[in-house]
């Protein structure tokens, strides 16, 4: 636990802690207002805003990918919106047939631009390279005071961190027209909350969370993050903050379990080599969601 | 070349394709219509995610045993197992904990994939060398399909249609009223894992041509295309087969003309292509269909209430009646009207005071519901009641 751990894991499992928060924060009400498939179809729509992006920029750079991701998640939401209203589709049909085709639509550039000679490709997208955001002038525990090894830091773990301050300072700001309107719409709106305004945030907080996420971690993680940790949490407590801190703890031990795992579980099996850790990470959240709901105190309605 | 490709001119292997991607398309657009009327589609997204693990599970265990990893008929059944693990979970967490099914189908579709994806790094470090390409099952991929994988896609999807047609009676039932379904003796709960096990063996069939990710929208989006044309069940169910078949055949096709068009995504946007189309154009609840009748209907109501302020000699302002006014020939230019302006606006006149001496008559004014300030009393009354009518009116003027 010295210098190859600051060096080597620090990084990956501080970015992994913070993007696993920041989708859960959002995810705990999507979660009750049943909306938890947005998070799903964000993450899949991301990837024709990436591209898109890339070849209006031609290179990879972080804030147009971001700036474009995002684009393409508030695109998804309209057009889901607008054939949900025109076509009088139901709202899961609606979902389904949007992302598919903005998906397709993505891989199908992908295969036409001449994208092959740079890293972006669709098993990235899906389960990013957490493993590979290393702190290489990390030398110890004492490089956290050293300036000039900070700036050598992977800039997704500075970016993450400010995510998540601003979905945990968005979640602090509206709590309580937030927990109005999740829990009843309508005295919400008699109280003068223009609860169509505030989901319309929600859902560009969760884009923005995903967005971020995704830009480190892949899309997997995401969409597990944002349902995971929220249902699991919402087994053991009636009570809504009750409900987010355990969300945030779920969030934060299914990060640091899932890579260690990851890192170090193949090793104690006899394997060389380390897995997926945005995959791990997806399985442990999901064992932790079956154990609480085999043995949680509030698993029933 | 597209041409070519459409009459199947170009190659065995390109006609190999588009025959499997045709006969997939339909079998997965039929089956999908009780889904998307159960309105259950994402159901479908959960279970596609949930073939990875047993996919890649399926390698492993027919590579230990000694076989090829890459057999389609092991690596179907691999994802079949884990797909129905997958939707037992899912029904598990809907029926015996608090969360809805929307949150089911994430962490079931999340949680297996994620795992599918551990299980395929430890793939790739396992055999380095012969993992040939299990990620070409998240997006499919029909470069070197071979004659007996397309015999066992078509053949496949043709089973799932079959058995999808034997039951389309108890399944719409189901989907359209589950309790009435109940009363009449159908197992709700076994039907819907009917519905979801067909769903279950159209993904497992279409995994290799469209991938895992994309199967979904085979499923979806030709039963929402087929809704905006007909109200009428079976009509769906056949329609939808047909878009998910041309959608199939034509997207194939389309693939097979140049490098770089990945088979899978192309089906789904010729797909989509056909739900844009639909939704636009389609007379019945297309959007087109809708604005036309929309503008009909305000043109009949300016051009009513028009003439009644005419026949009452009332100054008419607003711009919309006024157009509509002169271009029926109606008003002249400084708004006085025409001759014929004069009878039919007096004619608007009497059907009004008719309607009204309808509501306060005795034993006609349950017909006043039938008055929407449009439709003509001549259509709703016979001769003898209008003349009676107007006699009422003869004698009390007050009603005028």
């Amino acid at each position: 636990m010295g210098a190859e751990f600051v060096m080597l894991s620090l990084a990956p499992l501080l970015i992994g802690i913070f993007a696993a928060v920041a989708c859960a924060l959002p995810g705990n009400f999507l979660l009750l207002r049943r909306q938890s498939l947005i998070g799903d179809a964000i993450s899949h729509v991301v990837l024709p805003g990436i591209i898109v992006a890339f070849l209006l920029t031609g290179r990879i750079a972080a804030w147009p990918m971001m700036l474009g991701a995002a684009g393409a998640a508030l695109v998804a939401v309209v057009l889901i919106e607008t054939i949900r209203r025109l076509g009088r589709v139901d709202s899961g049909a609606a979902m389904g047939v949007i992302f598919t085709a903005m998906f397709a639509a993505g891989v199908l550039l992908l295969e036409q631009s001449d994208t092959a000679s740079v890293h972006l490709d669709v098993e990235h997208a899906l389960y990013g390279n957490l493993e590979s955001l290393i702190w290489l002038d990390g030398m110890g525990w004492a490089s956290l005071l050293d300036p000039v090894a900070l700036r050598g830091l992977p800039p997704e773990l500075p970016r993450m961190a400010l995510t998540l301050g601003v979905v945990a300072l968005c979640t602090w700001i509206f709590w309580r027209p937030l927990k109005m309107a999740t829990f009843d719409e309508g005295f919400a709106r008699t109280m003068g909350i223009p609860v169509q305004l505030l989901s319309l945030g929600l859902v560009i907080t969760a884009a923005i969370a995903a967005v971020a996420a995704f830009d480190a971690v892949g899309s997997i993680i995401v969409i597990a993050m944002f349902i995971c940790p929220p249902a699991t949490a919402r087994m053991m407590t009636n009570r809504l903050a009750a409900q987010i801190w355990w969300s945030v703890a779920f969030a934060v031990l299914s990060a640091i379990l899932g890579y260690v795992l990851a890192g170090y579980g193949p090793l104690w099996f006899g394997g060389s080599n380390a897995v997926s850790a945005a995959g791990m990470i997806a399985t442990v959240s999901g064992l932790m969601l079956s154990a609480a709901a085999l043995i949680g105190p509030h698993r029933k309605g | 070349m597209l041409i070519d490709a459409l009459f199947l001119q170009i190659g065995y292997n390109a006609t190999l394709v588009t025959l499997g991607s045709a006969t997939l398309g339909l079998a997965a657009g039929a089956t999908g219509t009780f889904l998307f009327l159960r309105k259950r589609a994402l159901v479908a997204d959960a279970v596609s995610h949930a073939t990875l693990p047993g996919l890649a599970l399926a390698f492993m265990l027919m590579v230990a045993m000694g076989g090829d990893g890459r057999n389609l008929a092991g690596l179907m059944a691999g994802s079949a197992l884990s797909a129905w693990a997958g939707l037992l979970c899912l029904s598990w967490l809907t029926r015996h904990t608090r969360l809805a099914e929307d949150a089911a189908i994430g962490a079931v579709l999340s949680v297996f994939f994620g795992f599918g994806i551990v299980l395929l790094t430890v793939v790739q470090t396992l055999s380095a060398g012969r993992q040939a390409g299990l990620e070409s099952f998240l997006l499919g991929s029909t470069a070197g399909m071979l004659f007996s994988d397309a015999l066992l896609i078509a053949a496949g999807g043709l089973c799932v249609l079959a058995c999808a047609l034997a039951l389309r009676r108890p399944l719409l039932l189901v989907a359209f009223d589950p309790g009435y379904a109940q009363t009449q003796g159908i197992n709700v709960q076994r039907m819907d894992l009917a519905i979801m096990t067909l769903v279950m063996a159209i993904t497992v069939v279409g995994l290799k041509v469209v991938g895992l990710i994309l199967i979904v929208a085979l499923l979806i989006i030709p039963a929402a295309t087929a809704r905006f044309w007909s109200n009428r069940a079976d009509r769906v169910v056949l329609l939808a087969g047909l878009f998910g078949g041309l959608s199939g055949y034509i997207g194939a096709a389309v693939s097979a003309t140049a490098p770089g068009l990945p088979t899978g995504p192309i089906i789904v946007l010729v797909g989509f292509g056909f739900f844009v189309g639909s939704l636009l154009l389609s007379p019945g609840r297309g959007v087109l269909s809708s604005a036309l009748r929309h503008r009909a209907y305000q043109r009949q109501v300016h051009l009513r209430q028009g003439l009644l302020a005419l026949a009452r000699q009332q100054p008419v302002y607003e711009a919309m009646t006024r157009r509509l006014l002169r271009r029926a020939g109606l008003v002249r230019a400084d708004g006085v009207p025409t001759p014929e302006g004069h009878s039919r606006a007096a004619a608007a006149l009497r059907d009004e005071t008719r309607w009204q001496a309808l509501r306060s008559s005795m034993h006609l004014s349950e017909l006043s519901t039938r008055d929407d300030g449009l439709t003509l009393i001549l259509d709703v009354l016979t001769q003898d009641q209008i003349a009676e009518l107007d006699r009422r009116i003869n004698a009390s003027p007050r009603v005028v």
